[in-house]
């Protein structure tokens, strides 16, 4: 095979894609379909609480379309990372989207899930055998972490697709638990027999979609030849330009240069970004150095507690003029007069117009804006107990009678009801570590059915 | 001088997973990317002075030739989404670069 094509519908499975850049990337006869679903950016809470990046219907929506198209054309569609947090319970609903879309549309699927939650034992004893270690910049993760964290993922590298690419009966759609976001490029690519540097560093470009073209889009087809892949967006109007694609090889990692992943590195140091057409660019030079270890990314995330928000708006310059000061009077007075919940809570303030957005990064630290937001934020064991103390800050703050002030009627504006806002959960993440794992397919359960007419 | 807002093509900060952030500072040309290198106006030094940061934090400093471009990476001042969360996706804090002032060519 002299090139392989991977059409990329968009970033991310549920944000929509322009049909019309779909088909024409059709035209083009790719040889699969792959889209990630998965993000850790939107928090931690959809992975504490089972929630998903996108409502079902979104889901449903796009792999109506994907579906049949990989279906028709005889090739691979592999969705990664199912549901945003790629956890089982995600990769099962996705299944059941696809085989509702099989038999509403009478197609005969040879459907493949992949599961990446991690149980709880296998991380107990790797936990014990040293087997695990921390991140950077995270702490070290202990036994009690572990019992509270809801689920724990690993972010599967391309070894469990491409096994699946191999097998006798080929799947005509896989869904893949959490997935390093690459990894199903870089599987096709193996499978087909190309260099897995160059197909690892394809998939890190292609798997966000157009965004590293001018202007950004969606759709996105990536051709992996035998010494340079090439990117070009399947929207007439924009351009994939050496250095836009260069800056995207760098966009949201620690480094430009290294690109650490399950089973190895991406380097690209060597590696030169060239126009080939004026709208395609030309990469070649990356190079994957393996690791000793194959290592994977453990992912989890606990609850921590309730939280309530009041919002509160400020125009009184004296007031202004000696916010920190005011916060610090409320926050003292409710120490002293709830010193129970409080010792059992963590109140935040957001003053908005005062290093609310930067916090400690903030360089501008004493300019105030005419106005100001503050939003209290008050996290506790129980939803009544975040209640209670949020609605003690706002009525404090509401009445203080800080040195200089002329009006007495209230201090802050209200502009909304409920007045305290229950938030519900809050989560954190408190797994984001390294495992060592001997076995990378078997690490990660695979399944095939056939579903549809 | 001119201000790195009106220089700069991009200047965008954003999560590198949940205890880390990235920023990418990148030029329109080479010509400028180089100019802006060689006026050493922003060195691990300043960066770190300009977010009140220690010079040994910073993860990464790096200068990316084929995307005219610097990166920087640092550990998340609090760990992403956790209470007190001000920028899910820590995409509001290259506000401090704006203003860095860069000597005309």
């Amino acid at each position: 095979m002299e090139e392989l094509r991977v059409l990329v519908p968009n970033g991310m499975l549920g944000y929509g894609f322009p049909l019309e850049d779909f088909e024409r990337g059709m035209k083009r006869q790719p040889h699969g379909i792959v889209v990630d679903a998965g993000s850790t950016d939107s928090g931690p809470q959809k992975l504490a609480l089972g929630e998903m990046t996108c409502p079902e219907s979104a889901y449903y929506k796009e792999l109506s379309v994907l579906v049949p198209a990989a279906k028709k054309a005889g090739i691979p569609l592999i969705v990664s990372s199912a549901g945003g947090d790629g956890t089982n319970q995600h990769v099962d609903l996705f299944i059941k989207i696809v085989e509702q879309i099989a038999n509403e549309q009478e197609l005969s699927i040879n459907l493949a899930k992949i599961y990446s939650d991690i149980p709880k034992k296998q991380i107990d004893s790797a936990l014990q055998d040293g087997k695990i270690t921390a991140m950077q910049n995270v702490p070290e993760l202990t036994q009690e972490e572990v019992d509270q964290t809801t689920v724990v993922t690993a972010q599967m590298g391309a070894e469990p697709y491409l096994t699946l690419l191999k097998a006798e009966k080929k799947p005509d759609v896989i869904i893949g638990g959490r997935t390093y976001d690459p990894a199903p490029t870089a599987a096709l690519g193996m499978y087909y027999g190309f260099d897995s540097a160059l197909a690892w560093h394809m998939g890190k470009i292609i798997e966000c979609g157009a965004i590293c073209c001018v202007p950004a889009g969606k759709t996105v087809l990536g051709t992996l030849r035998s010494d340079h892949f090439l990117i070009e967006p399947m929207n007439l109007d924009a351009k994939a330009l050496p250095h836009t694609v260069a800056a995207h090889t760098m966009y949201e990692k620690s480094s430009a240069f290294n690109l650490p992943g399950p089973g190895g590195t991406l380097n690209l140091e060597e590696c030169e970004f060239k126009a080939e057409t004026d709208r395609t660019t030309r990469i070649s030079g990356s190079r994957f150095i393996k690791d000793e270890n194959y290592m994977v990314k453990l992912e989890g995330a606990k609850v921590v507690g309730y939280r309530s928000i009041t919002v509160m708006g400020v125009r009184d310059p004296i007031l202004i003029s000696q916010m920190d000061e005011a916060l610090a009077y409320v926050k003292e007075q409710m120490e002293k007069e709830l010193p129970e919940e409080c010792s059992q809570s963590q109140i935040i303030f957001h003053p908005y117009g005062k290093n609310a957005t930067m916090k400690n990064l903030e360089s501008l630290t004493d300019e105030a804006g005419h106005e100001m937001c503050v939003i209290a934020e008050v996290a506790a064991p129980t939803q009544e107990m975040a209640q209670l103390v949020v609605n003690r800050i706002r009525t404090t703050l509401l009445h203080y009678g800080y040195p200089g002030r002329v009006a007495t009627s209230g201090n802050i504006g209200m502009p909304f009801t409920p007045l305290e806002i229950p938030l519900g959960k809050v989560c954190q993440f408190n797994v984001y570590h390294l495992l060592k794992i001997e076995e990378p397919v078997a690490q990660f359960p695979v399944i095939m059915q056939e579903v549809g007419k | 001088m001119i201000k790195l807002q009106d220089y700069a093509r991009v200047i965008r900060s954003k999560n590198s997973g949940p205890f880390e952030l990235t920023f990418d500072i990148l030029f329109d040309n080479l010509e400028d990317y180089e100019h802006f290198v060689a006026s050493k106006v922003l060195t691990k030094e300043s960066f770190a002075k300009l977010y009140q940061i220690e010079v040994d934090d910073i993860i990464t400093f790096e200068h990316v030739k084929p995307a005219r471009g610097i990166k920087i990476t640092i550990p998340r001042p609090w760990s992403q989404g956790s209470v007190g969360e001000s920028d899910m996706h820590g995409s509001q804090q290259y506000a401090n670069l704006l203003s860095i002032e860069v000597p005309e060519k």
